[in-house]
């Protein structure tokens, strides 16, 4: 910036040069501002995650209005808008009761093991959603429509809401709950005035990750035969490459995706989460449970975990058993193994540095534009992968042919498609840390980038970390971007498990999804452990 | 040598104004308090010094040098300016030592001294080191936070009410220990507080805000004595604000004739007499028939070394009237007895 003017008028100002300055005058004006380096980063990335979108738009005003409402208003698509819309209604309700009933009974209640159960509620996520939906289809062939897609989609989503329920339920000040206690509530009604209230930020962030889960899932609904507009965007796709057809239902799909979020901003509202107050808080209080009781509270997290990962296993454990040693193909599965972990790795590092600037920005200077920039985001992922990918597809080889079919054209899919992941766990984590401390680090001479850096996401580590194994996960677990954009010969662990299943050999497709679980368990533990880890202890 | 100038400075939020054209100068080395109720925009006003907000008018130097003006501001790390909040917001992912450390350049080996020293300076055993902050009491968190600030060597520090969190006794001594230590470094302090007797006894310049605006700058003890009006007389301690007429250097009032230190004024004013002023004394039947006030204390309010005695008399113009009076508690006359009052000092009249 233009420091000269200042200078100069410093020197006329103080008349002489006894003082002369150490700093100067950052020619800024009034008001407080977001450092431009977050504000450039935030509106590129927005820039970059509009592209998918932009897409559609111009092939939509290519296309003509005449083709355009021809193919929206169409009895196909209202079938697919209520099935979408009774899959999203039943689903997520169910996901936040499940979330918070599980992260209260592992948190505040002295449930027998409850650190076994918690660690059991976060497992799930280490099974890919088509994963769960490949057990349950080999276990009951018959399962399909709307009541299959909604309980595998519970079972396979509900860890979204339980971590960041359960993360929040930790850091929770217990003298919030003394007061509401002090001031005439019973112990049920702390928990719905007081404590649910301040759940709210997790709640929503976490509802509105499985609703776009559920937009934008294709694998799972694919095989039990539920359709969504993703699955029939697919289908589209496959029959003609790149028609207007599939591209006006991913129309549709994103006004979806607008009303959700909308949805989620008018309920998230702009209330201060951070603990206000002197000192570190205590540790919070546990509820006690009768031995009837603790038998009575056994039984949902029993259930849900033989639901959520007992089938899954026992399927898997089947398949592999009928598949026998020929199914391991040493060097094959092997490659796509390397190829997994370097992808998701890399994927996952790159993502959460670029969550942090809009992260940053829509905690400490929320405002009309920075909600503009975190809806492009949330627009772009909450497109199908396909969607993301064919446009890639078509601008990389539009304007950027030395990208097209490259590591990074993939690594910029994922970058679109798992930012949300990344954003909304790190959001959370720094609308814990006060900005008063951002505040003190500036007053002892640290500039704003060093203040985030070494207070506030110190403090949001352990959330940085939750969205960073959440994004590796999700990467893991990708299929169809994977299938679309990267180099050939490139065979990840979810491309070789979909190949398998869609030539009905579910039995060479069993180690695939076996080596998939096993790499997301680690992440899933490590998750669950950063995720205990309270700052300073 | 003023350390500190604010020129009309002007601060709003959302169209409210929190600070309104307020102008103010810091001599180098003194310890000023800003002093106000909540509300009255002191916090607004430290935190636009400290750099966390910025005026949307006004202008702000530090010793000769623009933090704040028409072209543009400072921003907050690279002002030099200590501070240290309310509740000492120290950094919970690290430990005394680390938080102590944390402005000085280099590794936390290197600093290990610097840290040991600043522990020393604050009054705090080298053993708390390596404590984190949870385990800390309030009083030590902030003493720490004053290290930390301290490590710095501001140009400035800035006290946002910082003993207001701690209990009576250890707020007097942190007050008195923090005063030596900031008067013994030569740093210019301004402390923000709602608490009056806390500002009179720490600082060398009173500043007292009320509704965004400064209304009265000065030594506490011409703020005390002589207060601009009849709000500040009441905010800074307990006042008798009494009518009385003025006749030749002496009050007529209620509590009888008083001398003031203004000659020239005549007829009705108001004026002020500190409740330490007024003393009761045994009845006195030839002081009575001299015109002297006496009354009938009608309430005693025990408080320990000093009691609130409250006196019924009758006004010059014989209705009821009652004033409270400070009284040494070892000596309180019984309720129902009657008391002479006999005023010491000069009053203090308000324009």
């Amino acid at each position: 910036m233009t420091a000269e003017p200042a200078q100069t008028l410093l020197q006329t100002a103080t008349g002489d040069a006894l003082y002369a300055p150490p700093v100067v005058l950052r020619v800024r004006h009034h008001g407080k501002r977001p450092p431009l380096w977050i504000s450039a980063t935030s509106i590129g990335l927005s820039l970059l995650a509009l592209l998918p979108l932009g897409f559609i738009g111009v092939i939509a005003f290519e296309t003509g209005w005449a083709t355009v409402s021809e193919l929206v208003f169409r009895p196909r698509v209202g079938e697919l808008l209520l099935n979408t819309l009774a899959l999203v209604l039943l689903t997520i309700p169910l996901c936040i009761v499940l979330g918070v009933a599980m992260a209260w009974l592992t948190e505040r209640t002295q449930l027998p093991g409850r650190r076994t159960w918690s660690l059991l509620a976060t497992a799930p996520l280490a099974v890919p959603a088509f994963v769960h939906s490949y057990a349950w289809v080999s276990l009951a062939p018959s399962l399909h429509g709307l009541p299959a897609a909604v309980l595998v989609s519970v079972l396979a989503y509900f860890p979204f809401l339980y971590l960041p329920i359960a993360a929040s339920l930790r850091r929770l000040d217990p003298a919030i709950e003394d007061v509401g206690e002090s001031l005439g509530l019973k112990p049920w009604a702390v928990f719905r005035r007081v404590v649910l209230p301040q759940l709210r930020l997790p709640i929503c962030g976490g509802a509105l990750l499985v609703g776009l889960h559920l937009l934008a899932e294709y694998g799972l609904y694919a095989m039990i035969r539920f359709d969504t507009f993703t699955t029939a965007i697919f289908d589209q796709f496959q029959s003609s490459f790149n028609g207007p057809a599939a591209n006006m239902l991913a129309g549709v799909l994103a006004l979806c995706c607008l009303g959700l979020l909308t949805l989620e901003s008018s309920l998230r509202g702009n209330a201060r989460y951070a603990r206000v107050g002197a000192g570190s808080s205590r540790q919070p209080r546990m509820q006690r449970l009768s031995v009837r009781g603790k038998s009575l509270a056994l039984v949902l997290p029993i259930c849900l975990s033989v639901l959520a990962l007992g089938v899954p296993l026992i399927t898997l454990g089947n398949w592999l058993i009928a598949g026998g040693a020929d199914a391991w193909n040493g060097a094959k599965i092997l490659d796509a193994l390397q190829q997994t972990l370097l992808l998701a790795g890399v994927g996952a590092l790159l993502t959460t540095c670029a969550a942090i600037p809009v992260a940053w920005l829509s905690v400490r200077a929320p405002g009309p534009l920075q909600r503009l920039l975190e809806s492009c985001n949330y627009i772009a992922s909450s497109l199908p992968g396909i969607v993301v990918a064919l446009a890639l597809v078509t601008v990389t080889i539009e304007f950027a042919r030395p990208i097209y079919q490259t590591v990074v054209t993939v690594l910029l899919a994922y970058l679109l498609m798992f930012l949300p992941r990344a954003l909304v766990s790190l959001r959370a984590g720094i609308a814990q840390a006060p900005v008063e401390l951002e505040n003190i680090a500036r007053s002892l001479g640290r500039s704003p980038a060093q203040a985030l850096w070494r207070v506030t996401l110190k403090l949001a580590a352990p959330s940085a970390a939750a969205g960073a194994a959440m994004v590796f996960l999700g990467i893991t677990n990708e299929l169809t971007a994977t299938l679309l954009l990267a180099p050939s010969g490139t065979r990840t662990l979810a491309t070789g498990f979909w190949a398998m299943t869609s030539e009905i050999d579910y039995a060479a497709a069993a180690p695939y999804a076996l080596l998939m679980v096993l790499l997301s368990l680690p992440l899933t533990a490590l998750l669950y452990y950063q995720s205990k880890r309270t700052a300073g202890r | 040598m003023n350390a500190l100038e604010l020129h009309a400075i002007y601060k709003s939020f959302g169209g409210v104004p929190a600070v309104k054209d307020v102008s103010l100068a810091i001599a180098a080395g003194s310890r000023a308090a800003i002093v106000g109720p909540s509300g009255s925009g002191k916090t607004t006003l430290l935190r636009m010094i400290a750099g966390f907000e910025f005026p949307d008018a006004g202008r702000i130097a530090l010793h000769g040098q623009w933090l704040v003006n028409e072209s543009g501001e400072v921003p907050a790390h690279q002002r030099n300016i200590g501070y240290v909040p309310q509740d000492g917001a120290l950094f919970p992912h690290l430990n005394v030592a680390d938080n102590i450390g944390f402005g000085l350049p280099g590794k936390s080996a290197a600093k290990r001294q610097q840290v040991a020293d600043l522990l020393e300076r604050v009054a705090l055993d080298p053993s708390m080191a390596s404590r984190w902050p949870h385990e800390l009491s309030g009083g030590q968190q902030q003493r720490v936070a004053l290290a930390r600030a301290l490590a710095q060597r501001p140009r400035l520090m800035l006290l946002d009410e910082p003993f207001s969190a701690l209990d009576t006794g250890l707020r007097a001594a942190m007050r008195k220990s923090v005063a030596k230590l900031l008067a013994e470094s030569g740093i210019t302090t301004i402390l923000v507080t709602h608490d009056q007797a806390e500002a009179l006894s720490f600082a060398d310049q009173l500043l007292v805000m009320r509704q965004g605006e400064l209304v009265q700058a000065g030594s506490p003890r011409a703020l005390y004595l002589h207060p601009a009006d009849e709000e500040t007389a009441v905010f800074l301690g307990d006042a008798l604000v009494l009518s009385a007429l003025i006749d030749h250097g002496l009050a007529y009032c209620d509590l009888g004739q008083v001398p003031v230190h203004d000659t020239t004024r005549q007829g009705p004013v108001r004026i002020l007499l500190r409740p330490e002023q007024v003393l009761l004394t045994p009845l006195d039947p030839t002081q009575v028939a001299m015109g002297r006030a006496h009354g009938v204390v009608s309430d005693i309010d025990f408080g320990g070394n000093t009691c609130l005695v409250t006196v019924e008399f009758a006004s010059a113009q014989g209705q009821p009237r009652s004033v409270v009076v400070r009284s040494p508690g070892i000596d309180t006359p019984a309720v129902g007895s009657k008391v002479g009052i006999s005023v010491q000092g000069k009053a203090h009249l308000f324009a």
